[in-house]
């Protein structure tokens, strides 16, 4: 089955190869009116074939890029192969990106032509348009609420691929010699990575870098084309390309679109993917949603939950690695099997789960035991846009909560003295796109790719990632301040959202937390906490004292390490308004921006270090619908008691 | 924003309005010394968005329910596609393509949104109650042919996330917006909504805004609504009817009405 050697060299190959080979058997699904519409894949290779011939018929020519934006969707996976067969490179966006940031990248990657899913995104396009100049063609999929737009460059998905047809029967053969023509080397994506400062910059991949990344990873998990996998994270990030198309194309199993971004945890339940990579935030989600509801649970429930899940924690992650266990508590494990484990596999959706990912930022040791502990092959891997993910995966057996597993086959790492890594491999980026000074900073003249991460090999050859290098720092005078390390820590209680942590260079450290809405909201439901809203729950006496119990948590756990033990949170506040991409405090995929953080909330900062016990804030908050409001709310200053075997003294 | 970019659009568009399709003369309804409404005339022609608003107690509420049957007025006439009658029936009105939604909600609370949506096409369900039960013949291809219908509501209405929920779990707002797909599975010419944004927040009128006029415009269904927001009516609206003490005291364009001294005397009261 994983004979891998010999397969084609070219994703548009890839496609003509798996249409010949299974053509007949499923390729995707796509939740549509409440039932999994099923393209097969010959299907797949006819519409990516059509689509092509009208892209080329209208102007698009090879080398230049493709703008695809919307959710997953069939049709915007065969848009990526039709450009690719063309020898054009797909651009992939994040839907929920705001109008105005995508101006950038239409001016940077001059795209002329654009795939887009409904009327929300054309609307964003129309907006640019004026500073896009190159834009000329605009295809839609979803045809609802745009009958009366009569602008020019509008046109639907429908009318692009019947044109294709028409051309393409006057143009016998011409396809074919294009997909012949499409070499290892060509550019076959292009990703803007998200940026922490400055302008998204776009990582140019190759068909190579993208194929060789899948056949280490597809010979290491021995990947078949009976596996399942749900695409439903942004297409726009690279972790879900690889995934999801990627890999998709070259082991050639299914992928399955969800109906509604609403529907992903009941779309999941009915596929039973076999495969399931997710980001942290997404794990976390799930199990913050699963303890709000064993807390509404019956008593019963709720003790032979909280029963099992301790012994699944003492064994659970054992039995996966198959370790030795007690015959007695391999009886209990299967009891609970019966009773609570698979009842809970079943309710997330991952009873047929095989192989589960995750990556794209750290997890929480606990978060990630949970799953594991569950029977559930959660493993991590390490990985960036640039390197075309696949870097170190835990292997089988040797799972470690807290590293990242040894370098994959024909994966060179080096570290730096200053704890920087340094990487060499196949799925190596080329560069970013007109962007010379940036690609000689990140890749030097050895083709050594400098990752921005700190880590460390521990015995086992296991890599382990603390922070990014540039942000770890001192606290205190000497210790070491990794502030992800506490946030992440803070943020594996349900009640926290997302936490920035402060301290280099400073004389304690301090924090920021965003209280989870629902979790928080339930919590105050169920002790008769009447609030209005999210600015008023946060601002609750009850609410801080319930986050000042995590914190302190939080700090004990960090009194324990004597290496960290200086970092411990001497005092935080609970921020009034929900950290926010659209405000620019995160990242698209959920990072906390915590530089600029700090420069706009400067003033809370400074309150937190120069010992008063309230400030005052006004922050400026963008709504989804792009109207931009003020909230101005009065912070109370909390100060958490740390713990005693600390050498620094706790400020009052 | 969205309310804004569909108005465009819909400004844009060649208006299809077309001739009277529905239209009361001298009606009159009293409930025992009560007068609820006085020789009301009004016409609403096919495909435009009709608002009647007025007070509270002007007669709004009881003026839907005499062009949907629920009352019959004691005077005047009531001409629906071409036929006059003098009082509507329920069964008559739902048969002939007129739907409602209702100010407090009229569903099923224990059912799925699934079959609620179902319920609205009660009437349009051909097969005997027999086959319908064993699923076979007839009756399975029927029921395909209405489940896709009413698949094709819940794409349009946004909620397939909630498809298989019990109603009377969901919050207001959205079922709100249940209540208007189980009026519109019954593929009405003329949807008669009350109240549609009552009780909702910003952000739920304006996706409610959206819907009513994706409606009017997709499906081309005649839309006559009572709403208290002013803004939104005047959004809404193609014409607009004002009810005052029963009375009829304005009728026209939303900016005929607003400028209407009789109105603003009725709405802000007037010194005697």
């Amino acid at each position: 089955m994983t004979a891998t050697s010999g397969k084609p060299d070219t994703f548009p190959k890839l496609l003509q190869h798996h249409a010949r080979e299974r053509g007949a058997s499923p390729a995707i699904r796509e939740k549509d009116l409440g039932i999994w519409q099923t393209w097969t894949w010959s299907e797949v290779a006819q519409e990516a074939r059509s689509l092509a011939c009208g892209l080329s018929a209208s102007g698009l020519e090879p080398g230049r890029h493709l703008a695809v934006i919307g959710a997953n969707r069939p049709r915007l996976y065969c848009a990526l192969a039709a450009a690719q067969s063309l020898g054009a490179i797909p651009v992939p966006f994040y839907e929920d990106a705001p109008a105005q940031e995508m101006i950038y990248v239409f001016q940077n990657a001059e795209i002329q032509f654009a795939i887009v899913e409904d009327q929300e995104q054309v609307d964003k396009l129309l907006e640019i348009l004026p500073q896009c100049p190159h834009l000329r063609h605009i295809y839609y999929d979803d045809p609802r609420g745009l009958r009366h737009y009569a602008q020019p460059e509008l046109a639907s998905y429908e009318s692009l691929r019947d044109a294709g047809r028409t051309w393409e029967a006057s143009h016998a053969g011409v396809f074919d010699e294009w997909v012949a023509r499409t070499k290892p080397g060509d550019t076959a994506i292009m990703m803007y990575t998200s940026g922490t400062t400055g302008h998204a910059k776009g990582v140019v991949l190759t068909h190579a870098n993208l194929i060789e990344s899948s056949r280490a990873y597809s010979d290491l998990e021995n990947l078949t084309d009976r596996e399942e996998v749900l695409a439903y994270l942004p297409m726009a990030w690279i972790g879900q390309n690889v995934f999801s198309y990627a890999q998709w194309m070259f082991v050639g199993f299914r992928i399955n679109c969800p109906e509604s971004a609403d529907t992903v945890i009941t779309d999941m339940r009915e596929i039973g993917p076999t495969y399931y990579f997710a980001p942290p935030r997404v794990l976390e989600a799930l199990l913050t949603q699963v303890t709000i509801r064993m807390e509404d649970a019956s008593r019963i429930k709720r003790a032979m939950f909280r029963g099992f899940m301790g012994l699944a924690r003492r064994v659970g992650a054992r039995l996966l690695d198959g370790r030795s266990v007690s015959a007695g508590d391999r009886a209990l494990y299967l009891l609970g099997g019966l009773l609570v484990y698979g009842p809970l596999r079943n309710a997330l959706g991952m009873t047929r789960v095989r192989l589960a990912y995750t990556a794209g930022e750290a997890i929480g040791p606990d978060l990630f035991v949970f799953y594991r502990s569950l029977g559930i092959n959660l493993k991590q891997l390490y990985g960036s846009t640039e390197t075309s993910v696949m870097v170190c995966v835990q292997p089988d057996g040797g799972v470690k909560p807290d590293t990242v597993g040894p370098p994959m086959k024909g994966v060179e790492v080096r570290i730096l003295d200053s704890g920087e890594i340094l990487l060499r491999c196949a799925g190596l980026f080329r560069e970013y796109y007109k962007n010379p000074e940036a690609t000689a900073e990140a890749k030097d003249a050895e083709g050594w790719f400098h990752t921005g991460d700190a880590g460390y090999f521990d015995a086992e050859g296991h890599l382990k990632i603390i922070d990014r290098a540039k942000d770890v720092g001192k606290v205190g005078g000497g210790t070491l301040f990794a502030p992800k390390y506490i946030e992440n820590k803070l943020k594996f209680f349900p009640y926290v959202k997302e936490a920035v942590a402060f301290g280099d260079g400073r004389r304690e450290a301090t924090a920021m937390v965003n209280i989870d809405a629902d979790a928080v909201g339930d919590w105050a439901e169920r002790q008769g906490i009447p609030y209005s809203g999210y600015t008023d729950l946060a601002a609750k006496p009850q609410v801080r004292d319930l986050i000042r119990d995590c914190v302190e948590k939080v700090n004990a756990d960090l009194a324990a390490d004597p290496k960290l033990s200086g970092s411990q949170i001497h005092r935080f506040l609970i921020l009034h308004k929900e950290l926010d991409a659209d405000d620019g405090e995160l990242t698209r995929t959920r990072k906390v921006r915590r530089r600029f953080i700090a420069e706009k909330y400067a003033s809370i900062l400074d309150a937190l270090y120069s010992g008063k016990t309230r400030c005052e804030v006004e922050a400026q908050v963008r709504f989804e619908d792009g109207r931009v409001g003020a909230v101005r709310a009065e912070l109370e200053i909390v100060s958490a008691k740390t713990s005693e075997s600390v050498p620094l003294k706790a400020a009052a | 924003m969205k309310l804004n970019d569909a108005q465009a659009g819909l400004a844009a568009a060649e208006r299809r309005i077309g001739e009277v399709i529905l239209a009361v003369e001298g009606i009159s309804l009293a409930f025992g010394g009560v007068r609820a409404l006085n020789d009301v005339s009004f016409d609403v022609r096919e495909h435009e968005v009709r608002a009647i608003i007025g007070p509270n107690g002007a007669g709004k509420s009881s003026m839907l329910n005499v062009l949907n049957g629920v009352y019959r007025p004691q005077a005047g006439r009531i001409t629906f596609a071409g036929e006059t009658v003098a009082a509507m029936e329920p069964h008559h009105s739902a048969a002939r393509g007129i739907a409602r939604t209702f100010q407090s909600l009229a569903l099923f609370k224990g059912m799925s949104v699934l079959e609620n949506m179902l319920a609205g096409r009660n009437l349009m369900m051909k097969t005997n109650i027999f086959l319908q039960a064993l699923r076979v013949g007839p009756a399975l291809a029927e029921e395909i042919a209405h489940r896709k219908r009413v698949e094709e509501i819940i794409d349009f209405l946004e909620i397939q996330h909630v498809r298989k929920t019990p109603v009377g779990r969901l919050p207001y707002g959205l079922q709100k917006r249940v209540d208007l797909g189980r009026a519109l599975a019954a593929e009405p010419k003329v949807l008669l909504l009350d109240e549609p944004m009552a009780g909702m927040n910003v952000e739920e009128k304006q996706d409610m805004c959206r819907f009513i006029l994706d409606v009017n415009d997709e499906f081309g269904t005649t839309i006559v609504l009572i709403e208290h927001d002013m803004g939104v009516v005047m959004d809404l609206s193609d014409r607009v009817v004002v009810l005052d003490y029963g009375k009829k005291i304005a009728d026209g364009t939303p900016d005929e009405v607003r400028s209407n001294q009789a109105v603003v005397d009725a709405y802000l009261g007037v010194k005697h």
